[in-house]
């Protein structure tokens, strides 16, 4: 089976073709332009994952909400429930660019950490 | 009247990026003015990741990005002043700006680096019929009212113009739970980035309806809907086309203008295609003295090009006050064809370095090659697997190149294929 994919790893948005044998194992990789597109594409056929942004509430910050990411891709099915736990959470200010703001997250061993600064008020 | 080397209108990526280099260029005499309460610009609401994977070579949120060059603004002394707005930068270099603390600043300059970024396009500009409801605003403030105020301003929404901003919040919003029915592009082509496209809808089914557009906004005190209609080639809507979609929001992410008010006002020339100033390789205005970088000279789609944009406007103010620029003898450069435009628009030939030249196209094209002459006569051809409006291209003038040009040619850029 061939599928053709856009990879989103960088902005250049290159199109990758993969070759999938019968057995679902990748044979082949065409049109990737460096080498975080080949895994990128070997994933996205087999075990697709996305990174998340997005923002935590914080108590008694100069700021409602604080952004945050996580620290690696999380498998694209979990995004939704991995949603549910961050919009749950409320950090303490002040939180530091970097702060842990969730460990594990539904435990995909991936971590949530603040990208900003939130001083207290 | 205060008195300072380099003043730079604007703190966001690329007027921190102009500061700083200027600072390792030597001069030590240099003020950022920002009209926010903080350094960082529009990165600051931009909190999905993908920055600075040219510079940094990381993927990082833009207030991540931001951080890395306030903390060099902060550890190489740079002043700054905060919830500072100018009101006008002279040709002569005065700044007058003003703020709750100091109330009028009237500054002289020896040099102005302008980096007042962009702003969005509004509904005014796009006449589109309907009522006044609430419920229909600018994608930026959207993003603005989740990102950093922290709450949601729909729950059904109707995404005109897929420009970046456009696509990020289809999936913010998606992800915040709410319903985005569909984006709808004028154009038979997204502006967007490709990536974008694939993980902000593609990701979340959400329909992109390209050559389409809104021809109603319905509702009293709050949007209660939108008429979509599909339009022909020459952009207008195809009568029995139209198709009504109930929603509470209409979010506009229909292009970024170049925020050049001061840049007119100093009679500084502007370019009728990128809206920002005649620049040169140095992105000096034709006001000696006066620069210009990032967004506030051409909208760039890549925060990571304005910051290397911004570093050369950076190094060129530094020059500037040092004395270091002697005389200036200028080729042209003219995008024929689907090349809309080139920055720089002049290059000057005495140059001791490579130049690159970046330009956009007006449409898509596939196996294409970029064909550059000089005064007519063939320099360079690359081959490109793809072009796009919504991707800004490059091309660099080796030096020795340059070198055989002579005052008053003409660097052309085309594509064919």
């Amino acid at each position: 089976m061939t599928r053709n994919i856009t990879c989103v790893t960088c902005p250049m948005g290159c199109g990758i073709t993969v070759e999938i044998n019968e057995n679902g194992e990748v044979t082949s990789v065409s049109g990737n332009t460096c080498k975080r597109g080949e895994t990128y594409a070997k994933n996205e056929v087999t075990n697709p994952q996305r990174s998340l942004a997005t923002t935590v509430r914080v108590n008694d910050g100069v700021y409602n909400v604080v952004p945050c990411k996580s620290s690696a891709p999380l498998p694209k099915d979990k995004i939704f429930d991995c949603m549910k736990v961050i919009n749950s959470i409320q950090a303490q200010a002040p939180v530091k660019l970097g702060d842990v703001l969730a460990e594990n997250i539904c435990s995909t061993g991936v971590n949530i950490v603040a990208t900003n600064h939130c001083p207290a008020k | 009247m205060l008195n300072y080397d380099i003043v730079v209108v604007g703190g966001g990526p690329a007027g921190m990026a102009a500061a700083i280099r200027a600072r390792e260029c030597g001069i030590d005499s240099i003020l950022i003015l920002e009209r926010a309460e903080c350094l960082g610009g529009i990165l600051e609401q931009c909190i999905h990741t993908g920055f600075g994977l040219q510079y940094f070579g990381e993927e990082l949120s833009g207030p991540e990005y931001a951080d890395r060059f306030i903390c060099r603004v902060n550890e190489m002394g740079i002043e700054y002043k905060t919830d500072t707005m100018v009101l006008d930068v002279t040709e002569d270099k005065k700044v007058y700006a003003i703020n709750k603390t100091d109330g009028l600043l009237e500054i002289q300059a020896k040099s102005v680096i302008l980096a007042m970024g962009c702003r969005e396009r509004p509904r005014g500009a796009l006449n589109i019929a309907g009522t006044r409801a609430s419920g229909i605003m600018s994608a930026g403030t959207a993003q603005k009212y989740v990102n950093i105020d922290g709450y949601m301003p729909g729950k059904k929404i109707v995404i005109l113009g897929s420009g970046d901003i456009g696509l990020i919040m289809a999936r913010r919003m998606t992800l915040e739970g709410a319903k985005v029915e569909c984006v709808c592009e004028l154009m038979p082509y997204s502006s967007g980035l490709t990536r974008n496209i694939v993980q902000c809808l593609d990701d979340f089914g959400i329909p992109l309806k390209l050559s389409h557009t809104v021809i109603d906004i319905q509702g009293k005190d709050r949007v209660t809907g939108v008429t979509i209609a599909k339009v022909d080639e020459n952009l207008k809507p195809i009568p029995g086309t139209e198709e009504n979609i109930e929603c509470d929001t209409l979010m506009l992410s229909v292009g970024l203008i170049p925020e050049n008010e001061l840049t007119k006002n100093a009679g500084i020339s502007l370019d009728r295609v990128t809206s920002g100033a005649v620049v040169d390789e140095y992105r000096e205005t034709d006001h000696k003295g006066i620069f210009a970088c990032g967004n506030v000279l051409h909208v760039h789609d890549l925060v990571d090009f304005v910051t290397q944009e911004s570093q050369i406007a950076g190094e060129g103010a530094a020059n500037y006050v040092k004395g270091l620029k002697n005389e200036a003898k200028y080729i042209t450069t003219k995008g024929v064809g689907a090349v809309r435009y080139i920055v720089p628009q002049k290059v000057n030939i005495l140059n001791e370095g490579d130049v690159k030249l970046f330009f956009r196209v007006g449409s898509t094209f596939k196996n294409a090659t970029v064909k550059v002459s000089y005064n007519g006569s063939e320099l360079i051809s690359r081959k490109r697997p793809r072009l796009a409006p919504g991707e800004m291209e490059n091309v660099v003038i080796k030096n020795d190149m340059l070198k055989g040009f002579s005052e008053g040619g003409v660097i052309e850029i085309t594509v064919e294929g």
